[in-house]
């Protein structure tokens, strides 16, 4: 092997360092985990992702989390698709102040927002809902939306739009036979960028479920049994959640390269 | 047919951008919008296809009123300059795409399509997507998307502008044929003369958001009604200076003089500003060109069958371009000859008097 292979090998070895040890983790037992130190299962064991998939409250999180996540992805990238429109055609009084507002929103904590939104969810009854999560959601997911579907949108030249209403196209049919084809690798992206947000976020979501939406971060988080943390289970849910992630990243890697082109991720 | 803009102004805030313009464009020929980049032919050929209202004035197509009706109610076409095409769709269904809107029978569109794919030799192309094309081929899918349907107005906004020298001259000779007898209003832009006198019909010059004259081209061309008309339509730039004309003789700076002929003869002794056509002041003498232009060469080019030259003559910059290849030094003196009989009198008002 060269030498200038040997690099990069190191650093990709250094990165699947610690989803190895978590995959390794969840085919062991929670004992053998706690004994010490091995690189390899011992003791071959597929009981903890069986618990997952036979438990209601595990498996449960699951579909808690993916139901969320669409719904906000899907609400985020819609609503976000008029607005992006507005921005990048149109000039109109404060414009570009409520652009850079709109992404203000992205720079506090969530933990700002939990608070007010659990006390408004509760008042209204929202609370413990899989709508509230995702409305919850759209907080940080629509601004970062509008952002990205601009940046595709702009690239788009303004003679497009003209040429399709010369050529008879109603507004609503341009914008959805011809500008939507033409910009479908910025939804995608936008789409991907919601999807992982609101996946991996963990306090709003916790915050405003008890039962009924309890998403997998949360039951993650409320393991310790009796017989102490079940580690091997987690690690089991833990390589679980990276599925969606990767099969979502896998079909929108190619767009995010675009994206990173016109500086919009 | 035809289209008439009546009083027509554009503005952008507080900008001016198409001071008040009534224009009469028919079918049958060529219609030419030409001025510098910002005189404002884009502006006016978005106020006649809707995509910007009006700030005043009236549009009216074929005498109906169509000034609040949007770009899809007017049934028109427009090429722009860049080589705008709907990426997603193949040629064939880019070409299709206004017939599908209008809602043709299927059977029909495939005719029309390939028919229109066979005029701009784009049918070995139907099934590939734009992206795919050359430049001079992505054009041709935008211009057979404008022929395809039975437009009652074609505007061609600079289109030739971002294709290659060879394409460009390819295509222009096609344009005229591609748009004979289908009886609509074409409306062609261009910044280039020498393409307004190729396309011949009639052109409208323009300068600074308003048309300075418009007429049959080659009429045009021969007696500019104005200064500006005369800059316009020039290019290089028209030389123009000031003169003194006393008795019979009419005299340029210290060193020029010539004897006014023809309607200069009849002028009003008095101070005129003199237009000379670049092509008028040649290297060498004959042909009517007689008087004598002596001054130091500044900056040669050479483009292939034809010299240029710039050269100082008092506080003036002249402009000379002649056929053939000629050897000037620049930093020397060289004489140049020009022919009174082809030179444009304005008056003090910029109006042509003789």
């Amino acid at each position: 092997m060269r030498k200038r292979s040997l690099i990069p090998l190191v650093y990709i070895l250094f990165l699947l360092l610690p989803i190895y040890w978590l995959l390794a983790m969840s085919f062991k037992t929670t004992n053998e985990i706690l004994a010490g130190f091995t690189l390899f299962p011992q003791t071959f064991t597929l009981a903890n992702y069986r618990t997952i998939f036979t438990d209601p409250t595990w498996y449960w999180g699951y579909i808690n989390s993916i139901i969320y996540v669409s719904i906000n992805t899907v609400l985020s990238v819609l609503v976000a698709l008029p607005a992006a429109y507005a921005f990048s055609r149109y000039r109109f009084l404060g414009d570009k102040h409520l652009f850079f507002w709109l992404l203000t929103n992205r720079m506090a904590p969530a933990a700002v927002f939990a608070l007010p939104f659990f006390q408004l969810y509760s008042a209204i009854g929202l609370f413990d809902t899989h709508i509230a999560v995702a409305l919850a959601h759209c907080l940080f997911n629509i601004p970062l939306a509008v952002w990205i579907l601009e940046g595709f949108m702009s690239s788009v030249p303004k003679e497009l739009d003209e040429t399709a209403y010369v050529d008879g196209y109603s507004f609503p049919r341009f914008f959805v036979t011809i500008f939507l084809p033409t910009i479908k690798a910025g939804v995608g992206v936008a789409a991907f960028f919601c999807f992982m947000f609101s996946w991996v976020e963990m306090l709003l979501a916790k915050t405003l479920t008890a039962v009924y939406a309890k998403p997998i971060v949360a039951t993650m988080t409320r393991t310790a049994s009796s017989a102490g943390y079940e580690l091997g289970l987690l690690a089991a849910a833990g390589t679980l959640t990276i599925i969606p992630g990767a099969i979502v990243i896998y079909f929108v890697r190619n767009y995010i390269a675009k994206g990173f082109a016109l500086g919009r991720v | 047919m035809g289209i008439e803009l009546r009083g027509v102004t554009k503005r952008v805030g507080a900008v001016t951008h198409i001071k008040e313009t009534s224009l009469t464009l028919e079918a049958g020929h060529f219609n030419v919008l030409l001025g510098e980049t910002g005189s404002g032919k884009t502006s006016l050929i978005k106020l006649m296809a809707g995509l910007d209202p009006v700030a005043s004035g009236a549009i009216l197509m074929d005498g109906r009123d169509v000034t609040r009706l949007s770009p899809q109610q007017r049934n028109i076409s427009l090429v722009h300059q860049f080589f705008v095409n709907y990426p997603h769709m193949t040629v064939f269904d880019n070409i299709a795409s206004p017939l599908r809107v209008a809602g043709m029978a299927k059977s029909e569109i495939q005719g029309r399509v390939e028919e229109a794919a066979r005029l701009l030799q784009l049918t070995p192309m139907l099934n590939r997507r734009p992206q795919e094309l050359s430049g001079g081929q992505q054009q041709r899918t935008a211009l057979a998307r404008a022929i395809v349907k039975e437009s009652r107005a074609v505007f061609l906004d600079e289109p030739l502008a971002n294709l290659d020298y060879k394409l460009r001259e390819e295509l222009r000779d096609q344009l005229p044929d591609l748009f004979a007898g289908r009886g609509a209003v074409v409306v062609y832009a261009t910044s280039e003369p020498e393409e307004a006198l190729l396309l011949g019909g009639r052109t409208a010059l323009m300068h600074d958001g308003r048309v300075v004259q418009f007429g049959p081209t080659a009429e045009i061309y021969r007696r500019p009604a104005n200064l500006t008309a005369a800059r316009v339509f020039s290019n290089p730039p028209i030389n123009s200076a000031p003169v003194v004309k006393q008795g019979s003789e009419v005299r340029l700076g210290d060193t020029v003089r010539w004897t006014a002929t023809g309607a200069a003869a009849g002028l009003a002794d008095g101070t005129y500003t003199v237009a000379i056509r670049p092509d008028n002041v040649l290297p060498f003498p004959g042909h009517g060109a007689s008087v004598a232009m002596r001054g130091r060469v500044l900056v040669t080019e050479l483009s292939g069958s034809e010299s240029s030259a710039h050269f100082a003559l008092g506080a003036q910059n002249w402009v000379s371009l002649a056929p053939g290849v000629h050897p000037y030094e620049v930093g020397e003196d060289h004489t140049f000859y020009m022919d009174p009989a082809k030179c444009f009198y304005f008056g003090a008002d910029g109006a042509l008097v003789a």
